[in-house]
Parts: C-alpha cells; sequence; structure tokens
C-alpha cells in the first residue's frame, strides 16, 4: 500500500468498483444506530433500525453501538437504557441542555464528532424529517456515501454493507455499496423493517462525549413548538388495518368509499401516489416509497395496480387483499388474497358486509 | 435581495415502462418535467422577491435537454436561468451533485451577487433522497430550514428568516440567520401561470451555459461518476412471491365470499376486526 503510486490513491468513487479500502478508513468498526429523540420521545424507527442493525453486526461479528444524543435527564438516559433492551452492546451518549430541542447546526457536530472519535463502519438512521435532515449534512461533512430510503440492508462476503432501494421512480430496485469511504452511511424509512422484541437486559456500557458547544455557538433558535392535534398522521404507518384506494377508483368522489369500509374496520385509509399527484387525497395519506410504509395485520387495496414504489410500502404486511378489474395487474403478483372486480362496486357491498359479519349480534350466525 | 433556486429535470415517473423482458427502463419518449417539488420552491422565491424586491436565478445540473426545464422557470417569472452541463457531471450521486451546484453557486455569487437565500424541493421525485438541499448547505457553510411549510417573516436588515418547519411530532418555529437554504414542502402554494411577458421573455432569455470548468470546478475528480463514493453494483425487478394471489371468483356474492376468503386464511383477523370496529 505504502509503494503504490500517488495517483492510484484513494481510488475515488463509481470508477473503482472494486474495494480498496484507505489505509484510514480500516479502522473504522462497528455498527451503529442513531437514536432519534424528540421531545422525550423516541421515534419506534430507532428500534427498529436496531433489529436490523443487530443482524448486521452479528454477521460481522461486531458490536451494535447506539448513539443517543438528547438533554440532560430522564428521557436520554431512558432511550439509552432502553437501546439495551433493543440488542445495544454498548451507548454513545451526548446529553447536553443545548440538544433538548433538535436544531441541525447542534446534532451535526454531536454526531460528527462522535463518528470522528469512534469510527463506526455502518451508521443507520430513520428516514424521518429528523434524520434525512441530520444525515445529509452529517454524510456531507464527513464526505462519504449515503444510501436514502433503503428497503432491506445486508451485508456481503467481502462485509461491505448492501443497501437496496428503489429507483427509477420506483420502478426497479437496486444495491448500492459504499466501497471506500466510511462510515457507511443509511437512512430507512420508519416501518420498513419489523419491530424488534424488547428483552428486559440491564444498562450496559455508556460512552459519553461532550458537545462542546454554548447557546451563543448556534445561530438557529427555536421560537416555539406546536405539536400536531392530527395524530393520524402518525398513525397510519403503525396501523393495524389499512383500506386503500388507487386510480381504479375512477374518480375523487368515490375516495369515500375507501373511507367508509375504513370507518365500519375500525382502519386507517391511505392511497397510492397518483391520487396525492392528482390532488385527489393529502400526501399525509400516500402509502408507497414516497409516502408512509406499512405493516398492518390486514391490508385492502382497491383499484391499485400495485407499482413497486407501492409494493415496497405495502410488503411488510400480513395479509395483502387486492381488488382490481387487470386480472394481470402487479398487485396480483404479490397479494395473498384477491378479486377481479371492479372496487367502485365491490366496496359498498363490502362495507356492509363486514358490518353485519362485525356487529355483536352476528355472533349467533358464526356460531351456527 | 438575490435568490437561487435548484431545480431538476427529471422524467415523469408515472409514465415509466420497465422492458418486461430485459427489466431495463425504457426511456425512449418519456417525458420530462421539472421536479413537481421544485415548484413549491420555486413559488415560494417568486413571491419573497415580489415583496422585497431583488432577483431569482434558477440552477440546475442536467444534459443540454434541461434546458427546457430553464425556459419554463422563466416563464413563471424567474429573471435568471443557469445551467450545468458537462459529461464530467454525469452519473453523480447525491454528493458528488452537491460539489457541482455548490460550485455553481459559488461563481453565481461572484458572477451575479451573493444569495441571501438558496432554494430547493423538499426532494426529487427519481432520486427521492431529499440529501442535495442538506447537502449544498453543508458545502457552502450555509445554515438550512428543511422541510418548511411557511416563511412567516423575512428580514433583510437584521438577515434573519423565521419558519415553520414540519417535523415528526409537530412543527418547529425557527429563526436563523441569512444567508440560508431552504427545502420547501409539498402543498405550500401554487405555482403561478406566470404572465405573458414573461412568457415572451423565456423564449428569447439567454441561458447561461457553464461547462466544469466556466463554473469553476477545480478537481474534476469530484464530479460525476468519479467524484461518487456509492456505486450502484445491481439494478433488478423484485422476485415475484413465489405463490400468486388466491384469486376469488366474483360470483353472486362477491363481498361475502371475499371476507370468508380473509378469514379463513388469518382466523385471528375476525375477533380482532370485531374489537377494533368495536373500538371506534
Amino acid at each position: 500500500m505504502g509503494t503504490a503510486p500517488k495517483t492510484a490513491a484513494p481510488a475515488a468513487g463509481r470508477a473503482a468498483t472494486k474495494k480498496e479500502l484507505p489505509e484510514h478508513f480500516k479502522a473504522y468498526k462497528h455498527v451503529w444506530v442513531f437514536i432519534e429523540q424528540e421531545r422525550g420521545q423516541v421515534h419506534p424507527v430507532s428500534w427498529e433500525l436496531m433489529g436490523a442493525g443487530r443482524k448486521l453486526a452479528d454477521k460481522l461479528k461486531v458490536d451494535l453501538a447506539a448513539v443517543v444524543i438528547g438533554p440532560e435527564g430522564e428521557a436520554t438516559q431512558s432511550a439509552a437504557a432502553e437501546s439495551f433492551c433493543y440488542g445495544a452492546d454498548l451507548v454513545y451518549m451526548v446529553a447536553d441542555n443545548l440538544l433538548a430541542d433538535y436544531r441541525n447546526e447542534s446534532y451535526t457536530k454531536a454526531l460528527t464528532d462522535v463518528v470522528n472519535a469512534y469510527k463506526p463502519e455502518i451508521l443507520l438512521l430513520g428516514a424521518t424529517t429528523l434524520g434525512r435532515d441530520l444525515a445529509g449534512s452529517v454524510a456531507t461533512t464527513l464526505l462519504t456515501g449515503l444510501t436514502a430510503d433503503c428497503t432491506e440492508l445486508d451485508v456481503d462476503a467481502d462485509g461491505s454493507l448492501a443497501a437496496t432501494r428503489p429507483t427509477f421512480g420506483g420502478s426497479l430496485l437496486c444495491t448500492i455499496y459504499t466501497l471506500n469511504y466510511r462510515p457507511q452511511m443509511a437512512t430507512v424509512r420508519p416501518r420498513v423493517m419489523s419491530m424488534p422484541d424488547r428483552v428486559a437486559r440491564p444498562v450496559g456500557r455508556i460512552v459519553s462525549h461532550p458537545l462542546g458547544l454554548v447557546e451563543d455557538d448556534i445561530v438557529t433558535k427555536v421560537l416555539s413548538f406546536l405539536p400536531d392535534r392530527d395524530s393520524a398522521k402518525s398513525n397510519l404507518a403503525y396501523a393495524d388495518v389499512v383500506v386503500a384506494g388507487g386510480l381504479g377508483l375512477g374518480s375523487p368522489e368515490n375516495f369515500q368509499l375507501v373511507r367508509q369500509l375504513a370507518t365500519v374496520l375500525g382502519a386507517e385509509y391511505g392511497c397510492s401516489r397518483p391520487l396525492v399527484q392528482k390532488g385527489w387525497v393529502t400526501s399525509d395519506r400516500q402509502i408507497g416509497q414516497t409516502g408512509k410504509t406499512i405493516r398492518p395485520k390486514l391490508y385492502i387495496a382497491a383499484g391499485i395496480s400495485g407499482a413497486i414504489q407501492h409494493r415496497v410500502g405495502v410488503e411488510g404486511a400480513d395479509l395483502i387483499v387486492a381488488i382490481n378489474t387487470d386480472r394481470n395487474a402487479p398487485i396480483f403478483d404479490f397479494a395473498h388474497v384477491g378479486i377481479v372486480t371492479d372496487a367502485i362496486r365491490l366496496l359498498p357491498a363490502l362495507t356492509a358486509a363486514f358490518r353485519a359479519r362485525l356487529s355483536p349480534h352476528s355472533r349467533d350466525r358464526i356460531a351456527s | 435581495m438575490h435568490i437561487v433556486v435548484c431545480i431538476k429535470q427529471v422524467p415523469d415517473s408515472a409514465q415509466i415502462r420497465v422492458h418486461p423482458v430485459t427489466n431495463t427502463i425504457m426511456r425512449q419518449g418519456v417525458p420530462t418535467i421539472i421536479n413537481p417539488y421544485d415548484l413549491f420552491a420555486l413559488e415560494a422565491a417568486l413571491e419573497l422577491r415580489d415583496q422585497f424586491g431583488g432577483e431569482v436565478t434558477v440552477l440546475t445540473m442536467g444534459p443540454p435537454s434541461a434546458e427546457d426545464s430553464l425556459r419554463k422557470a422563466l416563464t413563471f417569472g424567474a429573471d435568471r436561468a443557469v445551467l450545468l452541463t458537462d459529461r464530467f457531471f454525469a452519473g453523480a450521486d447525491t454528493l458528488a451533485t452537491t460539489y457541482a451546484l455548490a460550485t455553481a453557486i459559488r461563481k453565481i455569487s461572484t458572477e451575479f451577487g451573493a444569495p441571501d437565500l438558496v432554494f430547493t424541493g423538499k426532494q426529487t421525485i427519481d432520486g427521492d433522497t431529499a440529501q442535495v438541499g442538506p447537502g449544498i448547505a453543508k458545502r457552502l457553510g450555509l445554515l438550512q430550514l428543511t422541510y418548511v411549510a411557511r416563511i412567516s417573516a423575512l428580514d433583510l436588515q437584521a438577515r434573519t428568516i423565521d419558519a415553520e418547519r414540519r417535523s415528526e411530532g409537530g412543527v418547529q418555529l425557527l429563526r436563523t440567520r441569512l444567508p440560508c437554504l431552504v427545502t420547501m414542502l409539498e402543498a405550500t402554494n401554487q405555482i403561478r401561470r406566470g404572465a405573458m411577458a414573461d412568457a415572451l421573455r423565456a423564449a428569447r432569455a439567454e441561458i447561461v451555459k457553464w461547462s466544469a470548468q466556466d463554473a469553476g470546478v477545480e478537481d474534476i475528480s469530484k464530479c460525476g461518476l468519479r467524484g461518487s463514493p456509492t456505486i450502484v453494483k445491481r439494478v433488478f425487478a423484485p422476485a415475484a412471491r413465489s405463490e400468486k394471489a388466491t384469486l376469488i371468483e366474483a360470483g353472486e356474492q362477491p363481498a361475502e365470499a371475499l371476507i370468508d376468503a380473509i378469514f379463513k386464511r388469518q382466523p385471528a383477523l375476525e375477533p380482532e376486526l370485531a374489537a377494533l370496529a368495536r373500538g371506534y
């Protein structure tokens, strides 16, 4: 390595598709997950990533570390303690009251400093508004690769992170590597990875790192925070039952048929991307790669053809039921149960039939 | 005031088709559009210019045909358009893209005046990464406000901007200092129709075209494919599930037949659904 001519090292970017990790990156070891904490709450995506990170760490035979950043006190301590219950071998913690609110400047400094000090080979973050704001800044500061919105994470034979994500607007999948830079960074959307079981474990080793800032160093100030009143915004991703509609509904008025079925089932409703682009439904209801990823026990897709962009958002559902007039629609390739018929006609009948079946008075009929 | 708006010309992805045999993208004849998310950024910039005076420069990196999108932006009322086009930029990932765009914005600063604000959409519809905005900000040492729903105040004397930023559980009202990069959230405004005068001007306007060298790129190895730390190893269509959907015949009572099929497959669902339905 020392004899390599100057022009050959470090081999940059995609021109070099073979792994020639520069010497100074060889110290980068272990898998890290950024634990996203906002206003005292850990975002569930962090625990989902701990599940994925544990598998990567076991395969690489390295440690899994959680990075907990937040204000001093109970919430941050408890996030650190919980990290051990979700599989952490150790926790890196930056606790400072300047970190009470998320701000790009202070969080970027905290995370970048910990990475530079303790050198992970893989760093995973949730693809939330906070995670994407932070990941882009940290990756650019470190001048390393960042693969956004991955749907699958694995390590290949030589230990490289293989990060798979939809590409070309969700019509194909691609596997992306960061061969010659460290850390290898990836973000994953909420609900893409399954929630691992929580196992009660004692608090392990916590490595504290200073923030090294005073308030005057941080230009951006938080003037106020208005919590969402409509909690449904976040419920769609975590709902047990979801009913969604697509272009097959024909007109915006027909979308109420989806909402009516959802109401009878106590479900959340959603839609495919074209309905958002047409302005029929608001974007917080979009299901798919660019919208919410869902993992319900039951998913009913009405008039949705099932492009990959949609498929990757619903594949984690236990039972996918598809209603579509086109027998050859791709949705029937990944649905469990399907019916080839017009959703506009079937939905009202389905709503009525579910209502009858699920009402307490129908028990006798089921028993007989 | 000078505002730079970064836009991207993207394929109208609703119309992308995958070749059924080779699984490759069929690009021929796919129409291109301005990334829809960028239109919210452009409109926000135009509104600020109309209110405070100044100029809006639109910037894009892409093939020569990306000129179409710049001209379109001029019809909406942008004052100047810069096209960064060079084969050295081809194949750039987000890190290499932010290097090129940040370099071009520095050049725009010296040629046309330092921007007070840089706008981008929250993400593109083809890459969907949402990383380019934060990357440009970091490279230029700008403060950043992402997922902005509303700019509530701008004070050019005090050099401050107040904005409502969407976070996971609510809205942060932030104040930061200019110059600053803003990524606008969707559905926050409606792109204007554009005046006839702007349409006429756009048709004749000179688009500023810069190669890597023109833009002041010092290290070509930081551009395009060579400057990209990520490599795409494999592009593929997802495997079909080995088992196809069980198709229910739409007979006389299709709804009942479908419900029977659902509960037959997942018997535990029926009591759970009954409980959920009671709960609303």
